[in-house]
């Protein structure tokens, strides 16, 4: 009897650790889930992602698509940032050149950094930017202002893709934060509380 | 059909057994499996109170509009009470699924009766049974304090809804200790119920008597089996997502602060990858039990019970692929929705398969409407109705229009709050004589059944249609033009608190008026598992030998 009992244990103890296991290892999915999604949004422009390329695209269509500008201060920077021009119409495939303009009305120097995306978030896989100001932060001096262009062009696969049919316009927003050398925006959101 | 089975109401051998322990040692350091399972319905009633009452708070508030019945906690301040009202929205949510049904269906029920049923003297881990049941004391407390710690600005508790999305549940939107309590809170919530988890599928595996192969168990052993492995598999995903949202608020990472490079949305399938198959936690133990009271109150065998069985392992399975369906209005691709839509009608097949197995189950059957029999075609009605207007729910297209709308707050109480806490009262009502050793009166029993079933509809039927007309939920004011049907909705609720006074006296009338000593089995023929085989209330250590099932039965129930 004593025995048997002593096998139960083990078994018992075997199986809880198991499923133990099984517990940790969705913890430590879930952990990775974080650069996964990154990753996931980045390659397939889900969520409005854009892309970036190395050079234009290698045809250009007839199809007309109008691109707005669109331009957030989050509320901790001390900025004013807005587009240059309301829009542009280009062809698919050709390249077009954009300008946002920021200013630094504070008495310090400011170092922001840019987020992303277009909306319809569907057109993000064929926004594709060569050159942009959101690639690295951009530090303004006290009083300065800056002009940023963005060099930018629609991927000649949009037409082929049926659940676009309809896009003709596509908006790109940019939203400014305060970006804090080896601090994360959490905190520099709450100091600007 | 088992023979050699021991541990009868004649059998002298347990008796001499029985040493039960002081009180406070009974109580407060209880390992064994029927005083744990006591203390969670306890847990499960004190939390049920106040969840209730919070809603009761919220249907005096949408009696009328206006912000008008909370200023009275406030003096007078209208912003105050519309937080107040945000807070009572968040808590009674996150109790009710918690603090209330978990404990109830898993805690209580799970413990009682899984170990009984599959003959098994206890849990496998008894004292981390009592760690479980513990934490969820502190966790209790935590959520408690949470309500009245500070969160946004002066006011108190964190209002953004149980969901707790950022950037209402991040320091931007609620930047006081309200919302890391709450977190936790949640923490030991999960802890104690991945513990409790490990230990159910421990003791279903490795501790059914004899001759009880899984093909042979109880139904309900099977629900909190499946239920314990959605537990291990989500709420370690749900610890994540709150532990970065803590990181976040408290130790500048940006994992859902878009300022810092991260995702709100990222948060958002986070938490509904848990959150879906947490609903299916709360109604999986829910089947398990209407599953006994249908076959016993209908003198038959449960219909198809391999079909029931595995719908139940279908339905745990495909509630892990479903879970943007809580998210259609986030910007997900035509491609994505399309098979969410489908992933999510597909969980209706096997659901389907449950309910007409019920309904065939009672066909033909010698069918005695007693109390627990009541409540459990009670359930079957209801969640049928949550279930449809679920399916209706499941179109992206119509979802884009409902989302958020009192529709979805219908359908999610048809099928949590009429179709769990009914399951709850049809296991409380089928089980408390053996649980207790006394019996209820019966008329009593079938008088809080028929208030609660008019009340609960007239709670929650005309709510389907303020959200067809657009009312959205989760604010304090509305529409004058919604106002007949919150008021029909407010009246339900004096209706419904009418029907907990009866069950209130009932149990008052059971423990210290009527006192009937209940039999081992009051339910005749028809109740065929293990625990009628023992006396009510079943002696402190039951099965000291085990009972044995031979190979030949075709159950071992």
């Amino acid at each position: 009897m004593a025995s048997d009992d002593m096998a139960r244990a083990t078994a018992n103890q075997r199986t809880a650790v198991r499923i133990a296991g099984v517990a940790v290892g969705m913890l430590g999915l879930a952990a990775a889930s974080v650069p996964a999604y990154r990753a996931f949004c980045q390659v397939t422009g889900w969520g409005g992602t854009t892309q970036r390329a190395e050079s234009g695209a290698s045809e250009v269509l007839a199809r007309d698509v109008t691109v707005r500008f669109d331009a957030t201060v989050g509320k901790d920077l001390p900025w004013r940032f807005k587009p240059e021009q309301q829009s542009q119409t280009l062809k698919i495939g050709e390249t077009g050149l954009a300008f946002y303009e920021a200013t630094n009305f504070s008495d310090a120097p400011v170092v922001g950094r840019a987020v992303f995306n277009v909306s319809p978030a569907k057109a993000g896989a064929y926004f594709n930017k060569i050159e942009c100001f959101c690639f690295t932060e951009q530090v303004l001096q006290p009083g300065e202002t800056v002009s940023m262009p963005v060099t930018y062009f629609i991927d000649p696969a949009l037409a082929d893709d049926v659940n676009l049919d309809e896009v003709e316009t596509i908006t790109l927003a940019y939203t400014f934060f305060r970006y804090d050398e080896g601090e994360g925006g959490g905190e520099s959101v709450e100091a600007g509380l | 059909m088992a023979d050699g089975q021991t541990g009868t109401a004649t059998d002298a051998h347990d008796d001499h057994h029985d040493h039960v322990p002081p009180f406070f040692v009974r109580w407060f350091f209880s390992t064994n499996h029927k005083d744990i399972g006591t203390l969670y319905l306890i847990f499960a009633i004190l939390a049920g109170i106040v969840g209730g009452a919070m809603s009761g708070l919220m249907r005096l508030e949408l009696a009328e509009p206006g912000v008008t019945f909370l200023t009275s906690f406030t003096g007078g301040d209208e912003v105050a009470a519309a937080n107040f009202y945000n807070v009572l929205i968040t808590y009674h949510g996150l109790i009710m699924i918690f603090f209330m049904v978990m404990p109830a269906m898993i805690g209580g029920f799970g413990n009682w009766f899984v170990p009984i049923m599959i003959g098994a003297p206890d849990m496998a881990f008894p004292r981390m049974n009592n760690i479980s049941f513990w934490l969820y004391g502190a966790s209790g407390i935590l959520i408690l304090l949470s309500i009245f710690a500070p969160g946004y600005g002066s006011q108190i508790g964190f209002g953004g809804g149980w969901v707790l999305y950022p950037p209402l549940s991040s320091t931007t939107g609620s930047p006081g200790p309200a919302m890391d309590l709450l977190i936790l809170s949640l923490h030991l919530a999960g802890a104690s119920s991945v513990l409790g988890a490990i230990n159910f599928i421990t003791t279903i595996f490795n501790m059914r008597a004899p001759g009880m192969t899984l093909h042979k168990m109880p139904l309900f052993a099977w629900a909190v089996l499946v239920t314990a492995f959605l537990l291990v598999l989500s709420l370690p995903v749900l610890a994540a997502a709150i532990t970065m949202l803590l990181t976040d608020r408290n130790f500048g990472t940006s994992f859902f602060d878009s300022a810092g490079g991260g995702d709100p949305i990222l948060y958002q399938h986070l938490f509904w990858f848990f959150g879906h198959p947490e609903v299916y936690i709360l109604i999986l133990p829910g089947f398990g039990i209407i599953s006994h009271i249908v076959s016993t109150f209908s003198k038959k065998p449960i219909f198809g019970y391999l079909g029931m069985a595995y719908a139940m392992v279908a339905i745990g399975f495909v509630g892990f692929i479903v879970w943007a369906h809580h998210m259609y209005t986030v910007g997900l691709s035509v491609n994505m929705k399309a098979y969410f839509v489908a992933a999510t009608m597909i969980i209706a097949v096997p659901t389907g398969i449950k309910i007409f197995s019920w309904i065939a189950t009672m066909w033909g059957g010698s069918i005695e409407f007693k109390t627990p029999m009541l409540w459990a075609v009670g359930f079957i009605f209801l969640f049928t109705v949550g279930g449809v207007t679920g399916v209706v729910l499941a179109n992206a297209g119509i979802d884009v229009y409902l989302h958020d709308t009192y529709y979805v707050v219908a359908h999610f109480h048809y099928v949590l709050s009429l179709g769990a806490v009914f399951a709850i009262f049809a296991g409380w009502y089928y089980w408390f004589g053996k649980m207790f050793g006394v019996q209820y009166r019966e008329i009593l029993g079938v008088l809080h059944f028929w208030v609660m079933f008019v009340g609960v509809n007239l709670i929650f039927f005309p709510q389907h249609f303020l959200g067809l007309q657009g009312m959205p939920r989760r604010y304090v004011d509305y529409s004058p033009g919604f106002s007949l049907y919150n008021e029909i909705s407010t009246y339900g609720y004096y209706v419904m608190s009418v029907g907990m006074l009866i069950f209130a006296y009932a149990m008052f009338d059971a423990f210290f008026v009527y006192r009937k000593k209940a039999e081992a089995n009051p339910w005749g023929e028809g109740a065929t598992t293990l625990e009628w085989t023992l006396p009510s209330p079943p002696p402190f250590h039951q099965f000291n030998e085990l009972p044995r099932f031979d190979a030949k039965d075709s159950k071992a129930f």
